[in-house]
């Protein structure tokens, strides 16, 4: 005798759908919570390292946006000296390509994944916004030294050991809930 | 006596003329349950939102306001601003009175629903027949809303409309015919009062039949054939914006508020309970019932047509007629004072009629699925 046409299915759906309710929210509260995203994101916006740039120029035949803009003048020893490197985020299709060609490790992808701005003229970034800064850091993208000192993605499921958080019947005040999740 | 009657009899004996004693209270309680069925509809809407979010492992709205609890009246601001538009080839004086002829009815509902030991409008003595009759009226409402908005999708929300709230009118009749049985009256606060053992006990199969069929009855999921977001877009409210829009909006909840409040009136013995003031039992019984909807919605899927159709006419309606023989066979055969017996008794036929019932039911072709 069968039982499931006399609405056990539909208890046990019903049962299946209570439990749902003692468990936490998978979604992140985002402006509030982060999660940290793949250290080898091809994130927004270069991030530029003067001390190594030598003024080559590969980054922008590399370009195929032809939107890096490298102004130099010879310096002292003939070596160049970079007067502007400038760069419209508005147009970068993040292909990754000027980093992949540089040959002194003087650029790397950012890690930054925000950069709406309010008017066109501030996505134009100027050399000073292109340095490494505290919210402007380099992403591992074809830079693989940079994978240490970045944090492990935290995927809300699997990655308990790292920072990750069990799913099952966890209390429901963002305090306990932990940063990051 | 009613609290309404007691409001008349004061100003009677305070000397005011006869038209403001038959007037004022009216206008005062009328504006009552207005403020109180607003406030409500308010409420259902943030706590659907919440629980079915939590139903789904999500937070839902939580921003605006604590908990985010101003989330609706934030929403009502924006409906409200909205531009109003008339499609060029709907029939234009129809298109605007089908959201009054949906809202009204549902606000008449609440004059027969006892919030408390006599706290209703008027103590009618067909009270629940008065609400079947009143319900009705707003599928009116709807197919007018179908039909005058000149689109192929409202039209079959319209017909489908149609075709669910008359079938399931009819068991839902027939289950609350069982509780008149038993009771004795149809006034909404004899029933209340008859309640020493809820009769949802007494007659748990006539519950599950009032309860499915008011599930329909309210356009409500896995009944929402006729707003089927999936099959057609948003159903008879398609060409609606802005304050008309409201209307529909407010009318879907106002509706869900009256029948969570009947559901509570017929089977979960209404204001009755100890501890608590009256009203605070009706509002906590009111909201477990709108819960368990939601939760029915959190898990079940939507029926399709033939479903539906063979669901009422197939199932409830052979249980109902079954039910209400078994009821008065009860009533006539059993002595008054064991209630309790026929709660045992009436549990078993319960699960021994669905089971049987069930054997029974199939769906075109032959097959059995449920």
């Amino acid at each position: 005798m069968k039982f499931e046409r006399y609405g056990i299915g539909i208890a046990k759906g019903m049962a299946l759908t209570l439990k749902h309710l003692f468990r936490a929210p998978i979604t992140v509260q985002y402006p509030d919570e982060k999660l940290s995203i793949s250290r080898r994101t091809r994130g927004n916006e270069l991030v530029w390292f003067p001390e190594k740039c030598t003024g080559c120029g590969t980054c922008t035949k590399a370009c195929l946006q032809g939107n890096i803009i490298l102004v130099t003048h010879r310096g002292e020893e003939s070596k160049f000296i970079v007067d502007k490197f400038e760069l419209d985020s508005g147009r970068c299709i993040f292909c990754g390509l000027c980093v992949e060609s540089c040959p002194y490790n003087a650029l790397a992808m950012g890690l930054n994944y925000e950069c709406a701005k309010y008017s066109r003229k501030d996505l134009v970034l100027s050399k000073e916004k292109l340095s490494v800064s505290s919210d402007h850091q380099p992403s591992a993208y074809f830079r693989p030294q940079f994978d240490d000192q970045l944090p492990d993605q935290s995927l809300l499921l699997y990655n308990r050991e790292k920072g990750g958080q069990k799913l099952n019947f966890l209390p429901l005040s963002k305090r306990k809930r932990g940063p990051g999740a | 006596m009613t609290l309404l009657d007691q409001f008349q009899l004061i100003l009677k004996t305070a000397g005011w003329p006869d038209w403001a004693v038959y007037l004022t209270p009216a206008i005062v309680g009328i504006l009552i349950i207005i403020i109180f069925v607003l406030t409500v509809v308010i409420v259902f809407i943030w706590w659907e939102r919440r629980l079915i979010s939590r139903f789904q492992i999500r937070l839902g709205p939580n921003r605006c306001g604590p908990e985010g609890i101003l989330q609706p009246i934030a929403t009502a601001i924006k409906i409200l601003l909205k531009e109003d538009i008339v499609p060029e080839k709907a029939d234009k004086l129809i298109h605007f009175i089908a959201p009054v002829t949906v809202f009204v009815p549902i606000l008449l509902i609440f004059a027969v629903v006892p919030f408390g030991d006599g706290a209703i409008l008027v103590d009618l003595n067909v009270g629940i027949i008065y609400v079947i009759a009143i319900s009705s009226i707003s599928v009116i409402g709807i197919f007018m809303a179908a039909w005058g908005s000149g689109n192929k999708y409202s039209y079959i929300s319209g017909m489908r409309s149609i075709a669910q709230m008359v079938s399931y009118e009819i068991p839902v009749v027939l289950s609350i015919v069982g509780i008149a049985l038993v009771t004795g009256s149809f006034s909404m606060l004899k029933i209340v009062e008859a309640q020493s053992i809820p009769f949802i006990l007494l007659q748990p199969l006539g519950f599950l039949i009032f309860f499915l069929g008011s599930l329909a009855e309210m356009n409500r999921s896995p009944f929402d054939l006729l707003e089927a977001d999936s099959e057609i877009v948003a159903g008879y409210h398609i060409e609606y914006s802005g304050m008309k829009f409201a209307m529909f909006y407010l009318g879907e909840y106002g509706v869900a508020l009256a029948y969570s409040g009947i559901i509570t009136t017929l089977f979960l013995s209404g204001w009755q309970g100890p501890l608590l003031p009256p009203v605070l039992w009706f509002i906590i019984k009111v909201m477990l019932v709108f819960s368990a909807i939601i939760w029915m919605r959190a898990t079940l899927p939507r029926l399709r047509v033939d479903q539906l159709m063979s669901f009422a006419w197939k199932f409830l309606l052979p249980m109902a007629v079954i039910n209400l023989l078994l009821v008065a066979i009860e009533v006539l055969v059993l002595p008054a004072g064991l209630q309790w017996v026929m709660v045992i008794l009436n549990f078993g036929l319960a699960a021994v009629l669905i089971l049987l019932w069930s054997k029974l039911f199939t769906l075109g072709g032959g097959r059995v699925e449920v």
